[in-house]
């Protein structure tokens, strides 16, 4: 008698346990679980309330919506954009057949013409984060040409050229219901706000606790909207820079060894830090001190 | 009989003695150095491999690693030892930053 009314005591106690132990993992799983039309809404709401005075269509021109003698300064700037010969640069290397006769044109759709708002996507079929720069890349080893370099004057020329046709347009990233997709957004999101190099920085430390501070002579910008200005033309680098060249430099700058460009990392960076500014224009090629 | 050396040669005898202690201990003192290098170095390496895995190194650590293998080249030991148990110390602690980063992570992140 005794002894079953232990065994039934020890059943009761372990189906209580079983049961705060599913309370407790439950909330757990569903708070880990990648949310990112929630984080888009959060993201956004929180450079709004940061900045109050700037309007929402205004984050994509980066330090110049924040500091009006900046914004002085590039609108006079913009009259002679320093863009302008990478631009035209692009355009022809757009246009130039390859030695197989086939174009650039030829493995986008609508020709690459207005395109530059869907990229980067998630591609079901390989199962990882395809960027504009990476889709030029194999476009031209499709076509029988060698890749070009992610950090280099005709992949930043391309890509500008391509932001051109699309400026206006809103980015209109999509995390399709796939776990992989939901996985490599993540991986972005991490990577955003991890700390690294001997610094201790992450991205977040500059565009997300201090845009519109002064880090040395340059104004950090906001989160928000900044890569939808890409490529730029920096002063301090004397050209144009593609979003390869400007995350393997931030890297540098913090004292870390940078990944390879297009390394998984970076192209899962910029799948979630573009996500986060959909619905805001494509305002690129910019021009930043 | 056993003749008693005079003051100058037991002087001489001791110089003598210095020289070759010098002499005979100055390779050993040498190769020592290299070899304490050797060890210093291939800890740093291997640390700063783990912080590759990790993909997590820092710039700092491989100046430090190149520092003390161009030490080690001119035979000054005890600065390429120095610098490699810097580059050490950077990978360690490039190590602990990527560790714990994959929680930390989150207290940044914008709700």
């Amino acid at each position: 008698m005794d002894f079953c009314f232990a065994r039934s005591r020890i059943h009761l106690a372990l189906a209580v346990l079983a049961a705060l132990a599913l309370c407790a993992l439950h909330p757990a799983s569903a708070a880990d679980k990648p949310d990112p039309v929630a984080d888009a809404k959060a993201f956004r709401n929180y450079f709004v309330n940061k900045f109050p005075n700037v309007k929402l269509e205004d984050f994509v021109n980066g330090p110049y919506a924040l500091n009006e003698d900046m914004r002085r300064q590039w609108e006079q700037k913009e009259q002679f954009p320093p863009y302008e010969f990478s631009l035209e640069m692009g355009k022809e290397l757009f246009a130039k057949p390859f030695k197989n006769g086939r174009h650039y044109a030829d493995c986008f759709p609508n020709q690459g013409i207005g395109i530059r708002q869907d990229f980067p996507y998630f591609d079901t079929r390989e199962g990882r984060v395809v960027t504009l720069e990476l889709a030029l890349n194999r476009c031209r080893e499709a076509n029988g040409e060698p890749p070009l370099s992610y950090v280099d004057d005709e992949m930043a020329a391309l890509t500008a050229y391509m932001a051109f046709t699309s400026r206006g347009k809103p980015f209109a990233i999509k995390v399709p219901d796939d776990p992989r997709a939901l996985e490599a957004y993540q991986n972005g999101k991490r990577y955003f706000y991890a700390r690294r190099g001997q610094l201790n920085f992450s991205c977040a430390t500059c565009h997300v606790q201090n845009p519109g501070e002064r880090m040395r002579a340059e104004v950090l910008a906001p989160a928000l909207g900044i890569l939808n200005a890409m490529p730029i033309y920096r002063s301090e680098w004397g050209g144009m820079g593609t979003i390869s060249r400007r995350l393997t430099t931030c890297n540098s700058q913090i004292r870390g060894v940078p990944l390879d460009p297009q390394d998984e990392e970076y192209r899962d960076l910029e799948y979630y830090l573009s996500y986060v500014s959909n619905g805001l224009s494509i305002s690129g090629p910019g021009a930043r001190p | 009989m056993t003749a008693i050396p005079s003051r100058a040669q037991m002087r001489v005898s001791i110089y003598w003695l210095i020289v070759l202690m010098i002499a005979g201990t100055a390779p050993v003192r040498a190769a020592g150095s290299e070899t304490a290098f050797k060890a210093s170095y291939a800890a740093a390496e291997a640390a700063e491999r783990e912080a590759g895995r990790l993909r997590n190194q820092w710039t700092v650590t491989e100046a430090a690693l190149a520092d003390a293998k161009k030490a080690a080249d001119k035979g000054d030991f005890d600065q390429a030892i120095a610098s490699a148990k810097e580059a050490e110390a950077l990978a360690r602690a490039s190590i602990f930053q990527a560790i714990s980063e994959k929680d930390a992570w989150k207290q940044l992140e914008i709700r």
